[in-house]
């Protein structure tokens, strides 16, 4: 069978969970193979996780040259991997880096590049959610190998135990490659919670919170939610921008995502709007989120929400 | 300094954006504009020249449909100083692939006399939103690219840039030439002034076909695609919700019966 690479998304060698959902539409199209940038040190610990969730074999490719710099060495290693093993497809997750990744790489290995996925079918059929959630697409790579970006929460985690066998991959990375370079990182605080564009339940607060973010993260731990915002609430200085929801924030696809003093504009809808079931609080009985909406209540979120927080802290005992 | 802003001509966002039945983008049925999100670019762009003063030149470079014009004179209006509109019938339908060609090539002629410096974009169009032309566009200019710029510093050639990875949040280095794009949180963009306005209608605007910057046709456009749309369709709208009013707290032991009725309890 063919290989079908999937990138692997991972700080400091913890995978994030979006990559197991790659291994579960890779095994659609073929054998997966995770490519791992990293520490050899760390390759056969990740091997192991890989190899649970799917993937047989795991390239290991030694970020020593690479992990100071943006997409570039990436993409350069990866065309290399490409040549060798002529997959049937590269799978990445859609963040800045997984797409960037791939937009140099269907440059440089003339590959069709279809972003954005939510779904891959197994003749390689493509589902895409576009304008804001209002229209869904489908479509194919026609030409190269296909290069496919998947958000998060587009496939289900399946643990079925490959053999992630580990092998390692010298790449070639030209000096060129070497020229965007990261000069300071401060990792994210951990908030404790779980990963914004990961989280199953996200709730959010806006410029309704009037600052007060107390509501919302007491209900989001009630629910083991992540918490967002509106750009009102990150413009106001009340949350970081990394909380931020919408085009020009994080593109979440929770099971619930719970809407608190957030008015619903298009922006924000960007952001949200492939959500499976989206409740809003919102005093305001005409606020377009209640066009989105599976429930909505109408009333103050100071109110309403401490006193849900508490029936469901009580219901859980 | 020689800066190209790259501006894209989209179907305003608040209109219903819909498909031709080919499953292109309808960009003539819709009114359209320049992406709110290159109005960051064009402004970030302006600012580095008045801080260099001098001689620096802003190109505002749009490819796109008859209408694309508009995106291009919305740049001058704001300030740049000449416009690119490369205009052709075989780049209908374009993806990515082809549209980064066409913009690399454009880029290129516009260097041709005084090398460009910078490379300047939204951090992604408010239509296809793919955020991934300016790191197609680096690769095949050769450049470095410096994306998702939330605080952008010149020193002489050497760029600064802030920003908020998937993960971090970063301080990037880089020298020009390189392509950079921009946030929504690098600052408000201006709006065009009267004098601006005016002032825009006497700017250099050059329209150029794929013949002009050595493009062939057939490299671009629906046919020359390398990904095929199969299909498009509106998505159900959502069926109408249930909508409570709190009294009392009546709201608060609604939601909780409605997320437990979910099994999100
Ligand atoms: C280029 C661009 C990019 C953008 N990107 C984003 C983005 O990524 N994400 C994003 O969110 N926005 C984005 N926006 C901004 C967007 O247009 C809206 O301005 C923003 O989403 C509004 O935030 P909000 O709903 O919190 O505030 P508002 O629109 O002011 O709404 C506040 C809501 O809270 C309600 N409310 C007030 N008090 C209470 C209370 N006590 N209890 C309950 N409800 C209450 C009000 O009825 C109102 O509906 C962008 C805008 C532009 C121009
Ligand atoms: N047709 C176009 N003409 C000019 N600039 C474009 C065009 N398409 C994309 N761009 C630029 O590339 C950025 C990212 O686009 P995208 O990858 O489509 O999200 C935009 O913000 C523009 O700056």
């Amino acid at each position: 069978m063919t290989e079908v690479l999937v990138v692997v998304d991972h700080v400091d060698g913890a995978i994030r969970k979006p990559t197991y959902e790659l291994l579960t539409l890779a095994r659609k199209l073929g054998e997966a193979s995770a490519v791992f940038f990293g520490s050899p040190d760390q390759g056969a610990e990740v091997a192991t996780k890989l190899g649970q969730y799917g993937a047989e074999k795991v390239y290991v490719v030694d970020d020593a040259q690479i992990k100071g710099y943006l997409v570039a060495p990436k993409a350069e290693a990866l065309q290399q991997l490409v040549e060798k093993t002529s997959p049937a497809a590269v799978l990445f997750v859609s963040g800045y880096e997984g797409k960037e990744v791939a937009a140099r790489l269907a440059i440089k290995t003339s590959s069709g590049l279809i972003t954005d996925a939510v779904d891959i079918d197994d003749a390689g059929v493509v589902t895409q959610s576009v304008f804001a959630g209002n229209y869904t697409v489908t479509g194919k790579v026609t030409k190269g190998t296909p290069l496919i970006t998947v958000k998060p929460n587009s496939a289900p985690v399946e643990e079925v135990g490959a053999a992630g066998t580990v092998e390692e991959f010298a790449a070639t990375i030209s000096d060129a490659a070497k020229t965007a370079q990261i000069v300071a990182q401060q990792p994210r605080k951990a908030t404790g919670r779980p990963e914004l564009t990961e989280a199953a339940i996200v709730v959010s607060g806006g410029r309704g919170t009037g600052g007060n973010f107390e509501p919302i993260e007491g209900l989001a731990d009630a629910l083991g939610a992540a918490v967002g915002a509106s750009r009102a609430a990150v413009d106001s200085g009340w949350m970081p921008h990394s909380f931020q929801v919408g085009q020009t924030g994080k593109v979440v696809s929770p099971q619930l995502y719970v809407a608190n003093g957030i008015s619903g504009a298009i922006q924000h809808r960007a952001g949200m709007q492939t959500s499976k079931t989206i409740v809003a609080v919102n005093k305001d009985e005409e606020a377009p989120i209640f066009e989105l909406v599976d429930f909505g209540v109408v009333g103050d979120l100071h109110a309403v929400l401490p006193a849900a927080t508490e029936e469901i802290n009580q219901r859980k005992g | 300094m020689n800066i190209v802003v790259c501006v894209k001509y989209v179907p305003d966002a608040t209109a219903d954006r819909q498909f031709e039945s080919d499953n292109t983008v309808d960009r003539v049925g819709v009114d359209g504009l320049l992406s709110e999100l290159d109005e960051y670019a064009v402004e970030q762009a302006l600012q580095l020249k008045e801080k260099a003063g001098d001689d620096t030149t802003v190109t505002a470079l749009c490819v796109g449909p008859e209408k694309g014009v508009d995106a291009v004179r919305k740049a001058l209006q704001m300030g740049a100083d000449q416009g690119i509109h490369v205009i052709d019938d075989a780049i209908a339908g374009s993806d990515y692939v082809a549209t980064s060609l066409v913009l690399a090539k454009a880029v290129e002629k516009a260097g041709s006399e005084k090398k460009v410096d910078l490379v300047m974009c939204g951090m992604a169009s408010t239509d296809a939103s793919g955020g991934v032309l300016p790191a197609m566009l680096a690769e095949r200019l050769g450049l470095p690219q410096v994306t998702y710029a939330a605080v952008v510093e010149t020193q002489g050639d050497q760029v600064r840039v802030k920003r908020d990875s998937d993960t971090a949040t970063e301080v990037i280095g880089a020298s020009m030439p390189l392509v950079l794009s921009v946030t929504d949180q690098t600052g408000e963009a201006r709006y065009p002034s009267f004098k601006g306005i005016m002032a825009a209608k006497k700017k250099p605007l050059e329209t150029w076909s794929l013949s002009d910057i050595g493009v062939d046709a057939g490299e671009v456009g629906l046919d020359a695609a390398w990904t095929a749309v199969e299909d498009t369709s509106a998505r159900p709208p959502r069926t109408a919700g249930e909508i409570v009013t709190d009294e009392d707290g009546s709201g608060a032991t609604a939601l909780t019966e409605f997320l437990v009725s979910k099994k999100f309890i």
